[in-house]
């Protein structure tokens, strides 16, 4: 497809990942293909089992079982990345209650990522980091049952960002946290975004939130993407695809007619 | 409108805790008729705990305590635990947010629906299994002979959500509360759901109290929304009106919201007011 | 909020403990610990447990202090007496007061519950948090392993190791360290699974952490604390085992008070003088009752499984 792939932050090709072998044989994502420039918000929509997660893991590095070719800021991915590459990409998890360790401090957290790259001063860079998140030193030294779900979520951004990324991989950031809660984290991966220049990757189900933060969409079923287009489309509500139409019906609310005429769309292409 | 379903007036559900006593419910009251009304507000707000009250299910330190808690003439608040067994799953039901915690795992779900069948109406075993087979393709499963043969492991969360309300309709209750019954689910399946039970609102006279989190969904599927925050009632008003709605509560989760066709500038921060507590309906 | 903690700091150590907004990694831990700790004095057959613990280690330490007498002094003109105002508790068949070597016997019981614990614990860790970490055919060596060991009844094994390396205490605690640590690797390894695909440990790997780091500061810290609540239940059994040696005169020699021990030198005397059994039985009974209310009152604080995640 189109994309300017030359100066592309991020280039996906052809990705495809299966798991397991023989009858077991899952074909989670097939071949898909995307670029995300430098500076951009890419999203991946999609609802459960649409493969939109599995991309993401993908790109990560998280699961290795996948082919296709791979280049994030003109370095061809392997299998295994180092630890440059983790410099490079930090990711945001969905579960705010499950991607920190109950046992560790606020600040052993971020102190963690420092400690596995060896940053020198560590101590002035969690201190500005708790900043730039918005919470204060007050929480340096709390365990995360005592932070509220959007307090964690702050953190885990935190985490993410002391490495210095420039990528930042976003799987349903939001989708656990009430809709105040959520307001105010979308404000602050936006800023985070123009102050820092990064490039964002985000998952969601929620259109709403994708058309909100992305400049470009790809809309996912069953491990492919059905279509890709620009937010201004979507704004407009013109999509092409049927599926694609359907989903912008649906978070449009409730509709007792439109729901009659929504359709199964099992396995594509 | 008639005599209403449910009457609740200055319903407290508090719970004593080692630094004191919690509030979650603050003394709220509504009424209910045949019709759908959206309870909705933030974790923490007290939805979930105003639905467990009214079947009397908030567990052991909470204390609940309303100067009237009446269903269909029933003071629910003096009926015996023996009363309230008939009335639970018979006369008012409850669907929980996860199905795979509500379901028994080792029963074949079909099974569990014909049980739930024949706790409350003397039959015969096959009356109850074709009942149940007629509810699970009420509730749109395509295959409902497959299905009543599946353990609850084998099914999909969206199917199983779809089981339970199945087993929660088949006994006919006069009122539904449903607790985030979909916010699980896909966004279409989540309104195919909704569907069915505005079907069965609409077809049956029952009443629903659909608790959600959603204020967009609630907004349009239900008929009344009544919004809580911290324990209180805010503001009770017709769905339609919502975008319209005048508390400032309201207003903030309203515009909080990011919207698909909207600008990508930053969203409006809610701002908590403390006097909300003290003048809570 | 800041201001709240400063001024609860002024206002004694309770406050500063119980502070949502700790100032120091010290602080936060020394919190954790004090609500823990909170957690558990509430639990009054835990406290019970522990008081019979630390009297237990309290009794090892000063036994030559408060024993009445030598407890290998033989006098045989004192033979097989009842409990007198001289001998609290009697006299065994060589006329050693049995109060004495019960309180002596108290240094060889806590030797061996915690040279048993340092060696089977880490051991079991080690192999589970690798095992379950690791998975593929690192894992299905060092389970099949654990398997065999699982195999053998504890005694048994026990015995054959003991018999193979010669009687004596050392041998008996390693031969019980050796049938112990298999559960502890099953245990590790089993919490190690359920954690293992955490988002909390993607996220570390995806800073670039080795294995080494995962398990050893990721991994290890949540399933330490299941570890010791079994580690502390198994000491009843650990004593047993070690009593069940010294009975067969395969643990302790002679004239070592080890428990178990005297209770087989006295079964020879069991109908006529029954206390000189009774009373290495019923030490025996009561630490391990300890340990027993110890462990469950430990469970309740430290098991991420009840609540101790918050």
């Amino acid at each position: 497809m189109s994309g300017p792939a030359a100066e592309a932050m991020i280039d996906v090709r052809d990705l495809n990942v299966i798991f397991g072998k023989g009858a077991d044989r899952v074909h989670a994502v097939r071949d898909v293909s995307f670029a995300v420039a430098e500076g951009a918000t890419y999203g991946l929509v999609g609802e459960s089992g649409s493969g939109k997660s599995t991309v993401l893991r993908a790109l990560s590095g998280l699961n290795p079982d996948w082919s296709g070719t791979v280049t994030i800021a003109g370095q061809p991915q392997t299998r295994r990345r180092g630890k440059a590459f983790y410099k490079l990409v930090q990711m945001v998890f969905q579960d705010p209650y499950g991607s920190l360790h109950p046992r560790h401090t606020v600040d052993r957290i971020l102190m963690e990522p420092l400690a596995i790259h060896g940053l020198s001063d560590p101590e002035r860079r969690i201190e500005q980091v708790l900043e730039e998140v918005g919470l204060g030193p007050q929480f340096r030294f709390r365990y995360p049952h005592q932070l509220s779900g959007g307090q964690r979520q702050r953190v885990a951004i935190g985490r993410a960002l002391i490495l210095e990324p420039r990528i930042l991989l976003l799987d349903e950031p939001t989708s656990a946290l009430d809709v105040s809660v959520q307001a105010e984290v979308l404000n602050l991966l936006q800023r985070l975004k123009q102050e820092r220049g990064l490039t964002y990757v985000l998952v969601s189900h929620n259109l709403a939130v994708v058309a909100h933060m992305c400049n470009e969409l790809a809309v996912m079923n069953h491990g492919a993407v059905v279509e890709r287009l620009d937010v201004e489309r979507l704004k407009r509500h013109e999509p092409q695809h049927p599926y694609t139409r359907q989903l912008v019906t649906a978070s449009l609310g409730y509709d007792r007619a439109a729901i009659d005429r929504f359709e199964d769309f099992g396995s594509v292409g | 409108m008639a005599a209403p379903l449910l009457t609740v007036e200055d319903l407290r559900v508090d719970f004593p805790t080692r630094k004191g006593l919690v509030q979650a419910v603050r003394g709220i009251s509504f009424s209910l008729g045949r019709e759908k009304l959206g309870i909705v507000g933030e974790s923490g707000s007290g939805k979930s705990m105003t639905g467990r009250s009214i079947l009397r299910l908030v567990s052991a330190p909470g204390q609940v305590t309303a100067k009237r808690l009446e269903f269909d003439g029933i003071d629910l608040q003096r009926a015996s635990e023996a009363q309230m067994r008939d009335i639970r799953g018979e006369r008012i039901s409850m669907v929980m947010q996860d199905p795979k915690f509500s379901l028994n795992p080792v029963m074949r779900v079909g099974e569990q629906i014909a049980e739930a069948y024949r706790t409350h109406q003397k039959v015969p075993r096959d009356e109850a299994r074709r009942r149940a087979l007629d509810m699970l393709a009420a509730v749109r499963i395509r295959d409902p002979e497959r299905v009543y043969r599946a353990y609850p492991h084998e099914v999909s969360g969206g199917m199983g959500q779809r089981i339970m309300i199945a087993m929660m309709l088949i006994p006919d209750p006069d009122l539904l509360i449903a607790d985030e019954p979909t916010s699980a689910l896909d966004v279409t399946v989540q309104l195919q759901v909704l569907a069915i039970l505005d079907d069965l609102v609409t077809q049956r006279g029952m009443g629903l109290i659909f608790i959600s989190h959603d204020l967009n969904l609630v907004a349009s599927f239900c008929d009344r929304v009544v919004i809580m925050y911290a324990g209180r009632i805010m503001e009770i008003c017709d769905a339609k009106n919502l975008a319209a709605a005048q508390h400032p509560y309201t207003r903030g989760l309203l515009s909080c919201l990011p919207k698909i066709d909207g600008d990508g500038s930053d969203l409006p921060v809610l701002r908590r007011d403390p006097a909300w507590l003290e003048h809570g309906l | 909020m800041t201001s709240q903690a400063q001024q609860a700091e002024s206002e004694g150590l309770r406050p500063w403990l119980l502070s949502s907004s700790p100032k120091s990694r010290g602080q936060a831990r020394l919190g954790r610990a004090y609500i823990g700790w909170l957690a558990f004095r509430s639990n009054a057959l835990a406290m019970i447990g522990l008081g019979i613990v630390v009297t237990l280690v309290v009794v090892a330490i000063f036994a030559p202090l408060i024993a009445p007498y030598d407890p290998n002094a033989q006098i045989l003109a004192d033979r097989l007496q009842f409990f007198s105002a001289q001998h609290w508790f009697g006299t065994d068949e060589l006329g050693r007061d049995i109060l004495s070597r019960i309180i002596h016997g108290a240094r060889l019981t806590l030797y061996i519950v915690v040279l048993v614990a340092v060696i089977a614990a880490p051991i079991g860790l080690l192999v589970g948090t690798t095992a379950g970490y690791l998975g593929g055919w690192v894992d299905a060596v060092l389970m099949r392993i654990t398997d065999i060991f699982l195999a053998f009844p504890k005694l048994v094994l026990a015995l054959a190791l003991v018999s193979a390396l010669g009687p004596g205490i050392e041998n008996a605690i390693i031969a019980i360290a050796i049938t112990s640590w298999p559960p502890y690797a099953r245990i590790a390894r089993a919490e190690t699974i359920t954690i293992r695909n955490s988002d909390f440990i993607s996220a570390v790997r995806l800073q670039g952490a080795g294995r080494l780091r995962i398990i050893w500061s990721h991994i290890v810290p949540l399933c330490t604390s299941s570890l010791i609540v079994r580690v502390t239940l198994d000491m009843a059994g650990i004593i047993l085992i070690a009593a069940g040696l010294g009975f067969l005169g395969l643990g302790a020699q002679p004239p070592l008070p080890e428990w178990g021990a005297m209770i087989s030198s006295g079964r020879k005397v069991l109908l006529d003088q029954w206390w000189v059994a009774t009373v290495p039985g019923i030490a025996i009974f009561i630490v391990s009752l300890g340990f027993n209310l110890l462990g469950d009152g430990l469970r309740d604080v430290l098991d991420p499984k009840s609540g101790g995640q918050g």
